[in-house]
């Protein structure tokens, strides 16, 4: 009985290598959300410039995206160029600057510029968590009336872009 | 041919590597003494030959040779030749050579530093080396070997090194990290070559002490020297990040703490055998994975596995068979005897098993942390960062219990304390924290819960440690001090190293004040009592970058100059990547911290100023906390030749006792 408790460690490990394994060569997947189709949770949060209050009726009027973000995430980074062609073409993009030092997030943004129409400042993690949201970044499609469409998870590249949300995005816009 | 020369030296090491981690280890099976006696001088030509492979790529960096591919992608003619020289460990197959460097000089180290061990473990130890050599000299040759040419088209100029890594810091921290990350090698060596002979016992714990104090002194000053890099490097003024790489380097570190502190019990008392065990197979794992992780760029890009399935393959083979015939052999070889030594609740037993769960737990959390984004982004191929939140929310209060059972650990004695001394020694210092620490927490302007639990903490861990140095000099007297071992003196200073890093860390983050604005030049401004004054900006032409450089004076209220900041804005001009170089002046007390945003126009520019009370603490109290390791390795008692009674009874003593 002894000798099993110490096959334990090599279980987890075996485990753990088998996970990373099927990880190599396993096709990408959606992340699916509950909240498709509900409107997007009411809020009354601080933006990240300036001292106005954003609520969740100033994102309404047109289709848009509304992005997940925060200094501490490295992906961020990754994804923020791509944001910022993005709203160069005209695409409306809100921001949701998650569990974050505002003073970062303006560094940051006067870093590396602003591709956000609005910016909501979400230093507890309220939003979020009302979101569902994971981690950072994530991006919510909604449409003109606030309804959550399609939830990304993960960098928005332009191949992302391209492939998967630009489809949605217009079809939103001639709704 | 320099680098073919290098290539043949490697396939030649591997070789050797082969017989190094076959021979003696069928040689300590069958007890012949000629087979494991070839262990050392297959150490010692391995080594020679991969040193040699590693002298000829530094060759090639600082003679330019851009017909290697590597050199090609990493260096450049106008890079200084100390970077050129660090630029062989800038990159994944450099960095694998160093590794395999290190190795060697690991093997080289225990071949002669152990001459006391018994012939047929130093056999094992050796063999067991030898063969993590093998694995990682494939790695190098099959899949990433830095001497592939560019030819015949090789290019007349190189790629340069990342700015990133151009850096004071980067040619001393990955060989400090890599020390370290090896140096667990020898622990886990030791262990494994225990399991196979069937012999754990207070004097295989006695053997791997000094080597893993040692290692682990090694990283944790590589640690530190990252997190100071980071701070200076990156400009942003953080320290720490939760990164993926800086994970990859804690964890280790952690449970080599761990490990550190249960050898003690095996070699006290023979308890934890089997614990002590896993630990030791659990920080080299750790530190392979980490070493995998990091290197493959699996985690920071993490299409580099997909993208490169050969190498993310051969990582996974080679860490199965590693990590996989350990725990196998552990399974099957551990004792499951009940141990027959008994140690009550209170007993510096119980404490040690508190530390290690703790520091268990916490590796646990970070290595969930790290890993849970790779594992998604392999299921769903969503790429996303767990972030500070989530660490910072598990791994503080776990290191706040650790600490507060650290007093109480260094006051029990092994295996059975009465609890009604145990409570005359604890209260007055629980008293005596309550005062300091809350008397700490009143000076400060304004409350916070955070700080004033560290104050409560650093206080009760300072004075533990008084009065058990009091308690020790009871009988003594106050000369008694110069008697005691320096490992006791070691254990209480790392202890006390970890009350200046806790210090240090909850101060800054705590009582920093930062300002972001825009200065033209004869501007200046107020903050935390000083005067920062922007004398303007002047353009300024490096080796291999351009450079406008800022001049801050800084004034105190009295108007009188302190110091003058250089903060610079460079554009490194072979990859037209634009670096932040913040200007510092560090003190003991407080760090000024001046970084140049964007140029604004008409010579004004977007400045960034930091003041950071304390915030040199937290590398002041790793570098404690390494130097007291160091102090534990260089005890007496190490040194001492001991007679190791010898279990078969019919053979010669062994060589050089």
């Amino acid at each position: 009985m002894k000798r099993l408790v110490l096959l334990v460690p090599l279980v987890a490990f075996l485990l753990l290598t088998l996970f990373l394994y099927r990880g190599l060569f396993l096709k990408p997947e959606e992340l699916p959300s509950a909240l498709i189709g509900k409107p997007i949770p009411a809020f009354s949060l601080p933006a990240v410039e300036g001292q106005s209050l954003i609520t969740d009726k100033d994102l309404l009027g047109r289709p848009a995206l509304l992005n997940v973000w925060a200094t501490w995430c490295v992906a961020c980074r990754v994804e923020h160029p791509v944001l910022n062609r993005l709203a160069a073409q005209g695409v409306l993009i809100y921001g949701v600057n998650y569990k974050d030092d505002n003073a970062m997030a303006r560094q940051w943004l006067a870093d590396f510029l602003n591709p956000y129409r609005l910016n909501i400042q979400d230093a507890e993690g309220r939003l979020g968590f009302d979101l569902g949201v994971y981690g950072a970044p994530e991006t919510f499609l909604l449409d003109k009336n606030g309804i959550i469409r399609h939830k990304f998870v993960g960098v928005i590249t332009d191949q992302v872009w391209r492939e998967q949300l630009a489809p949605l995005y217009q079809e939103l816009q001639g709704e | 041919m320099i680098p073919e020369l290098a290539n043949l030296a490697l396939i030649l090491a591997l070789c050797l590597a082969v017989v190094q981690g076959t021979v003696p280890l069928v040689g300590a099976w069958l007890g012949a003494h000629q087979w494991m006696r070839l262990a050392r001088p297959l150490v010692w030509g391995q080594s020679a030959l991969v040193l040699f492979a590693f002298l000829c790529l530094a060759f090639a960096f600082l003679s330019d040779d851009f017909s290697v591919a590597y050199v090609a992608h990493n260096s450049n003619t106008a890079l200084p030749w100390y970077y050129k020289f660090s630029a062989v460990w800038a990159a994944h197959e450099g960095s694998l050579l160093l590794w395999a460097l290190t190795l060697s000089g690991w093997s080289v180290a225990v071949s002669l530093g152990s001459r006391q061990l018994p012939e047929e473990v130093l056999a094992r130890v050796l063999a067991v080396m030898g063969l993590i050599s093998v694995g990682f000299l494939l790695f190098l040759l099959h899949t990433s070997n830095p001497f592939e040419r560019l030819l015949p088209y090789s290019p007349d100029n190189g790629r340069d090194l990342n700015p990133l890594l151009q850096d004071f810091g980067l040619i001393v921290h990955p060989p400090m990290l890599y020390m370290g990350y090896v140096g667990f090698s020898v622990a886990f060596a030791f262990a494994i070559a225990a399991l196979l002979g069937g012999r754990l016992d207070a004097a295989w714990a006695r053997w791997s002490r000094p080597w893993t104090l040692v290692a682990w002194c090694f990283l944790g000053v590589g640690i530190v020297l990252g997190s100071w890099w980071a701070y200076y490097e990156l400009g942003w003024g953080g320290w720490w990040f939760w990164d993926p790489v800086e994970n990859a380097s804690l964890m280790p570190w952690l449970v080599g703490t761990a490990l550190l502190h249960s050898l003690a019990v095996t070699e006290k008392r023979g308890v934890f055998k089997s614990w002590t065990v896993l630990l030791a197979v659990a920080a080299f794992s750790l530190s392979l994975l980490g070493t995998f992780l990091v290197r493959s760029g699996v985690l920071t890009s993490v299409h580099a596995f997909a993208t490169d399935p050969e190498r993310g393959t051969f990582i996974l083979v080679f860490l199965l068979i590693v990590v996989g015939s350990s725990l196998a052999l552990f399974a099957i070889r551990a004792p499951v005897v009940a141990s027959q030594v008994r140690f009550g609740l209170w007993s510096r037993e119980t404490l040690l098993l508190v530390n290690n769960l703790l520091l268990v737990v916490s590796t646990a959390t970070i290595l969930l942390g790290t890993l849970y984004p790779l594992l998604l982004d392999a299921l769903t191929g969503a790429k996303l960062s767990v972030g500070p939140p989530y660490f910072n929310a598990l791994f503080l209060p776990l290191m706040a219990v650790l600490l507060f059972s650290l007093t109480v650990g260094v006051l029990v004695r092994w295996k059975e304390t009465p609890w009604p001394w145990l409570r005359q020694m604890l209260w007055p210092i629980g008293l005596g924290a309550l005062v300091l620490g809350g008397g700490l927490e009143l000076m400060r302007e304004s409350f916070h819960w955070g700080s004033l639990l560290v104050y409560l903490l650093a206080a009760w861990v300072v004075l533990g440690v008084v009065r058990e140095l009091l308690d020790k000099l009871r009988h003594t007297g106050f000369w008694g001090v110069f008697r005691l071992p320096l490992s006791y003196w070691g254990m209480h200073l790392s202890h006390l190293g970890l009350v200046v890093c806790a210090l240090g860390i909850v101060l800054s983050s705590q009582e920093s004040v930062e300002r972001d604005l825009r200065m033209a030049p004869t501007e200046q401004v107020s903050l935390g009592g000083y005067r920062f004054v922007f004398e303007g900006t002047q353009s300024i032409q490096g080796p291999n970058y351009r450079s406008e450089r800022a001049t801050l004076s800084v004034l105190d209220d009295q108007g009188e100059l302190i110091t003058r900041l250089y903060p610079e804005k460079r554009l490194y001009l072979v990859q037209q990547m634009p670096m932040t170089e913040a200007g510092i002046d560090a003190g003991f007390t407080r760090d000024l911290y001046v970084a140049l945003g964007e140029p604004l126009g008409d010579g004004a520019w977007a400045v960034r100023i930091h003041i950071k009370p304390f915030i040199r603490w937290i590398w002041l109290g790793g570098l404690i906390i390494a130097l007291g390791g160091l102090l534990a390795a260089l005890d007496a008692r190490y040194r001492r030749v001991f007679k190791t009674p010898k279990l078969t009874a019919s053979e010669p003593a062994p060589q050089g006792a």
